[in-house]
């Protein structure tokens, strides 16, 4: 559950100070598909860093599952991040020359769980995300795109978050390849009930969505359900692509 | 649409906790971190590598030095006072600097010491000289020293083959000789027994009595290439003259050097008449104080050495530091990703570490391997006598270690303290 009130963020001080949010407002209750939409530079990504705990608000106040986290410190966001948030980034970053599992296993390293129990999780998620088990033990180097960013879908999922919070998860995909991994993101929301926030500047993709919040100049212009669900019709796309 | 029951059991725990990752992870990342780069981990481990062996390998060098000049001066006798003729000089590397060839030292000033000094357990006349030797075809220049026969005792020196020098040759004037091992090396054909043969010192012939026994010692003044004769029959018909080139005195026991050493330069100034110490016409060196000036020479010489080392393995450590920026900056983005993950300051600043110990330590360890090989393949060429020490080997992994610490806690604290922000959106 997220409750966000009047957030701003302002970054830089005096005649350079620039306000990238200002005042935003809104709930994402659990099991919701939300996507953020809106055009370059309308603060999404800033809006993310702080639903991610990644960065704290200027002001306001950010409630995750009832816990106000708008004024915590740089440690206290790490132990938020690896118990709550999974993040699937536009560009993936999987490391390199590493493999699949072991890529997927990393937020539970950090987490100290113990190794068999990391490589259970790690395997039950990977397959959620719709990876066949004959990749784990590939590099991350060695996949395609639609694999990798599958892969990036696992690792969000495998410490069991209360969100999934994705920045252009599509940015650096094809179309086709966009459409199997935003069906991954909808099978995750309907079969297991899981938490998405999708941000994205296309229609198109956000349309994906169950609601779709739209923002601009770092205001809310629009909160409303999607008139029609987009289908990514994720069950019958081969995996190999 | 099925709601998901949420397992809230974790956010309880591990909250406190620095770092989370286990020392095994740590390896296993550091594994892959250091191995994706292979060339370039091996060009810094290289660096320590040399730092390490070229400590080990030249400290060796300096303690080996120490401990064959230790052993040399200490072969010379024990508890022995030197007195020899002519102003004292500074305590010099050696005992021949001191020796000098005025001629002061008679057989009476012996005899008084021998007789007038308590704490003296033994006395030796010496009247040494240079002259040319002729064996049976061959010819050689080396020292000849009239010696009594306490010299043996007192300076150390054991018969291996024959008799010493006998108080009754030295009463009879008998021409006679005992061979230091390299004089026998020089003179006599091998396979031929040395004692009974004939010598010819400055044309006059001697009659072999004994060979000593090797002291190891090499170079000039060595006892391993003197001639022995009687004391008396060299002031006769070798130098000419009653004096003697030195007197070597032996203490009773070590506690009893100094005030021996005293008592001796007392005598000696009142039998020479002489009212001014600083006047004498004579000098008396302890022994201990050879050894201590000679100690204080060789580890001056080790901490050179040691220095010489130390810096070329600063400058691997800076190496190190040097690789670890780099990969840092080069990594910033998966710091980034890591911290978005959850991985805490200690976690990123603890596997940088790790890494940049890791390396110092293959570093040390193989340094530590190679500077052994080569310590004793420079003492297997038998130019310079190495020796190694335990302290010398932990002293050097403590230090590869420390290095690792020291010049890897920068970069490491850099990482750390990436904004994650900032590094997820890093080019
Ligand atoms: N660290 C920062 N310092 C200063 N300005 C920033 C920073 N990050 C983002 N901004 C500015 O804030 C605005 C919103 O950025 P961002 O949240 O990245 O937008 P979006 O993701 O919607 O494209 C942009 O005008 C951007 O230039
Ligand atoms: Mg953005």
């Amino acid at each position: 559950m997220i409750e966000v009130k009047n957030i701003t963020k302002t970054y830089g001080a005096g005649d350079t100070a620039f306000q990238a949010l200002k005042g935003v407002t809104f709930t994402v209750k659990d099991g919701e598909f939300v996507a953020i939409m809106g055009p370059s530079g309308s603060g999404k990504s800033t809006l993310m860093h702080i639903l991610g705990c990644l960065d704290t608000p200027s002001s306001g106040e950010y409630f995750l599952d009832g816990k106000d986290v708008s004024k915590l410190s740089d440690e206290e966001l790490a132990d938020i991040r690896k118990q709550k948030i999974g993040f699937v980034f536009q560009s993936f970053n999987l490391l390199p020359r590493t493999t699949v599992l072991r890529n997927v296993m990393l937020p539970l390293v950090y987490a100290g769980v113990g190794e068999e129990e990391r490589k259970r999780r790690a395997g039950v998620a990977l397959t959620s995300a719709g990876l066949p088990e004959s990749h784990f033990l590939h590099k991350s180097n060695e996949l395609s795109g639609g694999q990798i960013q599958r892969v990036a879908i696992a690792r969000a999922l495998v410490n069991d978050p209360s969100l999934i919070l994705a920045d252009e998860p599509t940015g650096n995909l094809d179309t086709r390849t966009g459409e199997i991994v935003l069906g991954t993101f909808q099978k995750l929301n309907e079969e297991h009930g899981r938490t998405i926030v999708l941000i994205t500047h296309e229609p198109d993709v956000a349309e994906h969505a169950q609601r779709i919040i739209t923002i601009r100049d770092g205001l809310i212009v629009s909160d409303a359900k999607a008139h029609a669900q987009r289908s990514a019709k994720h069950h019958v796309e081969p995996l190999t692509s | 649409m099925p709601k998901r029951t949420r397992n809230d059991q974790r956010s309880t725990t591990s909250n406190l906790l620095p770092a989370n990752m286990t020392l095994k992870d740590t390896l296993e990342e550091t594994y892959t971190a250091l191995s994706a780069n292979k060339v370039r981990s091996g060009l810094t481990i290289l660096g320590i590598v040399i730092g390490i062996s070229s400590v080990i390998t030249l400290v060796s060098i300096g303690q080996g030095a120490t401990a064959s000049i230790q052993s040399s001066i200490q072969s010379l006798g024990s508890n022995l006072l030197l007195v020899t003729p002519g102003a004292s000089k500074t305590v010099g590397f050696g005992v021949a600097t001191a020796r000098g060839s005025a001629q002061t030292l008679t057989n009476a000033d012996a005899n008084a010491i021998a007789s007038q000094v308590q704490n003296v357990a033994a006395v030796a006349q010496e009247s040494q000289g240079r002259y040319q030797i002729a064996g049976v075809g061959t010819n050689t220049n080396t020292s000849v020293d009239g010696v009594t026969s306490s010299y043996a005792s007192v300076r150390n020196v054991q018969v291996g083959d024959g008799t010493f020098i006998t108080d009754e040759q030295n009463t009879e004037l008998a021409k006679v000789a005992v061979l230091g091992p390299t004089v026998v090396s020089d003179l006599i054909a091998s396979g031929t027994e040395p004692v009974g043969q004939t010598i010819r010192i400055n044309g006059q012939q001697f009659t072999v009595v004994g060979v000593t026994l090797s002291k190891g010692a090499s170079g000039a003044g060595s006892q391993d290439d003197t001639i022995y004769i009687p004391l008396s029959t060299e002031q006769l018909y070798l130098a000419g003259n009653q004096y003697l080139t030195a007197i070597d005195v032996q203490a009773a026991s070590a506690d009893t050097m100094t005030q021996a050493q005293n008592d001796v330069t007392d005598l000696l100034l009142q039998r020479h008449n002489i009212s001014n110490p600083s006047n004498a016409d004579f000098s008396v060196l302890n022994q201990a104080d050879i050894l201590a000036s000679a100690s204080s020479i060789t580890g001056t010489l080790t901490y050179l050495l040691g220095a010489i080392a130390g810096i070329s393995l600063l400058v691997g450590g800076i190496g190190i530091m040097n690789m670890m920026l780099t990969t840092v900056t080069e990594r910033t983005r998966e710091i980034g990703l890591r911290k978005a993950i959850g991985a805490k300051q200690a976690d990123i600043s603890m596997q940088f570490l790790v890494e940049a110990v890791t390396l110092t330590l293959i570093g040390g360890v193989t340094g530590i391997i190679l500077g052994l090989a080569l310590s004793f393949g420079v003492n297997a060429t038998g130019i310079v006598h190495t020796s190694v020490s335990w302290s010398a080997i932990l002293l050097a992994f403590g230090v590869s270690a420390a290095i690792g610490i020291a010049f890897g806690w920068y970069p490491a604290r850099r990482a750390a303290s990436l904004n994650p922000i900032e590094a997820l959106r890093y080019e």
